[in-house]
């Protein structure tokens, strides 16, 4: 992960240490040390063990039987994959998630980097619109913003008015399946804040010297723009298109909350997640959601690799910038 | 927002220009965009706060965001509760839940964080990886198997599902939000600590929680408003109206008979579910934003 885990401090080591200690009594040292770390580590290991590594061992193999939790697992091979990929709801989910990430990343992503360009130029009253920006991405995943969208976007309320004076009927966004998914991009834009905070912080630390001398050769707001600040934040840029992307992917909470618990209508918003559910918890089909989510899995490790992959051709770390 | 962008540091040529007129038509021209992009990031909160005191039937057609005549029916509908629960029930369950999740992340986190940061042990490198690589694992997963696993552990239907991972660390944001903290603590304490004949968890109570103050603040904040917003787990781990938690207990009261003609009590219930989270943000937005932005940078 290049240099966002790198834990080693390449402190020297301490002095008084080295000086006095035998290598029988540094021995010693080591184990205590080692002894200490595993002990303060333990909650983390034994959470790691039973609620990350065992699970993921358990539904792996689940993916592979026919399972409804009542009856013991029984071995099918590939079957699930097989009858999910000829499964048309499941197609129609993996076509609502992709529209999903690929319309409302980019968008949250772009209007992030845009608001914290302009809150960047350290106007008074940056802290307050900072704060308020900020807001909705520590409400936007309850239920009662759930519902507020939902009512927002209902026939004759606020959004279907405001498109009618624009001359587009549409009869309220949740309404309808060629909609109902715009109003869960547009839930996903408006939490725009988080991302946005990210990027002000990235920003504050281009240095300004750098700016003027671009100034000063002739280079215009563009060039300032694609040659200084897009390259000098260019790891958060990473970080935050990563989050998000993986974020998105696992959309539940809004889908189902602002499409009635239906993930619908016509399966229109029935992302990923809500079918696992479904097939999950409502038709008990623990090794086919198993297998989807195995899918899922390797679908953000495909997205994941890439982007780790394709940042050494546009991430500048600060060691290899000049 | 197409001329912020265009235009990324306009600051910079206006000082050195300092036109006063140029600045002032700037300094306009930046206010007005971002007063727009506020008036439309805070209208649904707005609107949630006024909608609450309108009749039912005018919740979703009328469009002035306060009512001319607002009623208090809304709230004292609420009073009498859902379902013959009393909403109190909800808030309760919520708080348990909220507060059980900040106490057990404050101290998983923070021990395995510190085993992180400031303890050479051998094979922490690999771990450290591990944890981060829970981090952009698919919660997903993890869902069934857990499921199952509490199933036959006779634990569905109570908060222990919802809480354990709390107490072991497994929410590797705050666990590396930590670690970042206590890393740029000065070593020289440590060993001063040491030289005094402290041992590690000396040094971690007296010395290095004290010192972590804000990194744990911002922690407790974030897993507060993380739990109280939880919905997906409830929905799966509890099942009886009594252990709802508000998320749970709004989802049955809109799908409860009558909502149709209750549609403002909907409304004002959601107010009310999402009050503790804004007095938490507009108490503690500070916190938050600074623990945002050093997640993302030193990431």
């Amino acid at each position: 992960m290049g240099t966002a885990v790198t834990l080693v401090d390449d402190a020297p080591p301490d002095t008084r240490q080295t000086r006095s200690a035998t290598p029988a009594a540094k021995k010693r040292r080591g184990r205590r040390e080692n002894l200490a770390g595993y002990l303060f580590m333990s909650p983390w290991i034994a959470g790691f063990l039973l609620l990350t590594a065992g699970p993921m061992v358990a539904s792996l193999y689940f993916a592979f039987t026919d399972y409804n939790l009542f009856n013991s697992p029984k071995w099918i091979g590939f079957d699930n994959f097989t009858r999910m990929f000829d499964d048309p709801r499941w197609q129609k989910s993996v076509e609502v998630t992709a529209k999903y990430v690929v319309i409302g990343t980019p968008l949250k992503l772009l209007l992030a980097l845009g608001v914290a360009m302009l809150l960047a130029q350290s106007r008074r009253g940056q802290a307050l619109y900072r704060a308020a920006f900020y807001a909705p991405s520590l409400i936007g995943a309850s239920v009662s913003i759930g519902f507020v969208w939902r009512t927002l976007f209902s026939d004759g309320a606020v959004v279907d008015r405001t498109q009618s004076l624009f001359g587009s009927h549409v009869g309220g966004w949740v309404g309808d399946p060629d909609w109902i998914l715009y109003s869960l991009v547009a839930l996903t834009v408006w939490q725009f804040g988080a991302p946005m905070v990210i990027f002000l912080a990235g920003l504050k630390q281009v240095p300004r010297e750098l700016y003027e001398a671009a100034a000063m050769d002739g280079a215009g707001p563009f060039r300032r723009f694609w040659n200084i600040t897009l390259p000098m934040i260019s790891p958060v840029l990473f970080f935050n298109v990563l989050l998000e992307t993986i974020h998105s992917f696992q959309i539940f909470g809004s889908a189902y909350v602002v499409s009635n618990s239906q993930c619908g209508p016509a399966d229109a918003t029935l992302v990923y997640t809500c079918y696992l559910y479904q097939q999950g918890f409502k038709n008990a089909q623990m090794g086919f959601a198993s297998a989807m989510a195995w899918m899922l899995l390797l679908a953000v490790a495909l997205v994941t690799a890439v982007l780790f992959w394709s940042q050494k051709k546009w991430v500048h770390y600060e060691e290899d910038a000049r | 927002m197409s001329h912020s962008m265009g235009r990324p540091m306009s600051v910079t040529t206006a000082t050195k220009s300092p036109g006063l007129g140029r600045r002032r038509t700037g300094s306009l021209v930046w206010h007005v965009g971002a007063l727009a992009v506020l008036a439309v990031v805070l209208y649904p909160v707005v609107w949630v706060i006024g909608a609450s005191f309108k009749p039912s039937k005018d919740v979703i057609n009328s469009l002035q965001l306060f009512p001319g005549h607002p009623i208090l029916a809304n709230f004292k509908g609420l009073a009498k509760g859902i379902a013959d629960i009393s909403i109190w029930t909800f808030f309760q369950n919520s708080l348990f839940y909220a507060l059980g999740s900040v106490v057990g992340i404050l101290i998983s986190c923070s021990l395995t964080a510190y085993a992180f940061a400031r303890i050479r042990f051998a094979g922490r490198n690999l771990l450290f990886s591990l944890m981060i690589g829970t981090l952009l694992l698919p919660y997903h997963v993890l869902l069934i198997p857990q499921y199952v696993m509490f199933q036959k552990l006779q634990l569905v239907n109570t908060y222990v599902p919802l809480l354990i991972g709390k107490y072991l660390a497994t929410e590797a944001f705050f666990v590396f939000l930590m670690v970042q903290f206590m890393r740029n603590l000065p070593k020289e304490l440590d060993e001063a600590a040491r030289l005094d004949g402290c041992g590690h968890l000396r040094i971690y109570w007296s010395i290095v929680l004290p010192l972590c103050r804000p990194a744990l603040i911002t922690s407790a904040i974030f897993t507060f408003i993380n739990a109280w917003n939880d919905f997906m787990g409830p929905l799966i781990y509890l099942n009886e109206p009594g252990k709802y938690t508000v998320s749970l207990g709004l989802m049955m009261f809109r799908d409860s008979d009558g909502v149709a003609a209750n549609y403002g009590g909907m409304i004002a219930m959601s107010l009310v579910a999402l009050l503790p989270v804004l007095l938490f943000f507009l108490a503690f937005q500070r916190y938050l934003i600074d623990g945002m932005a050093t997640s993302g940078l030193k990431g």
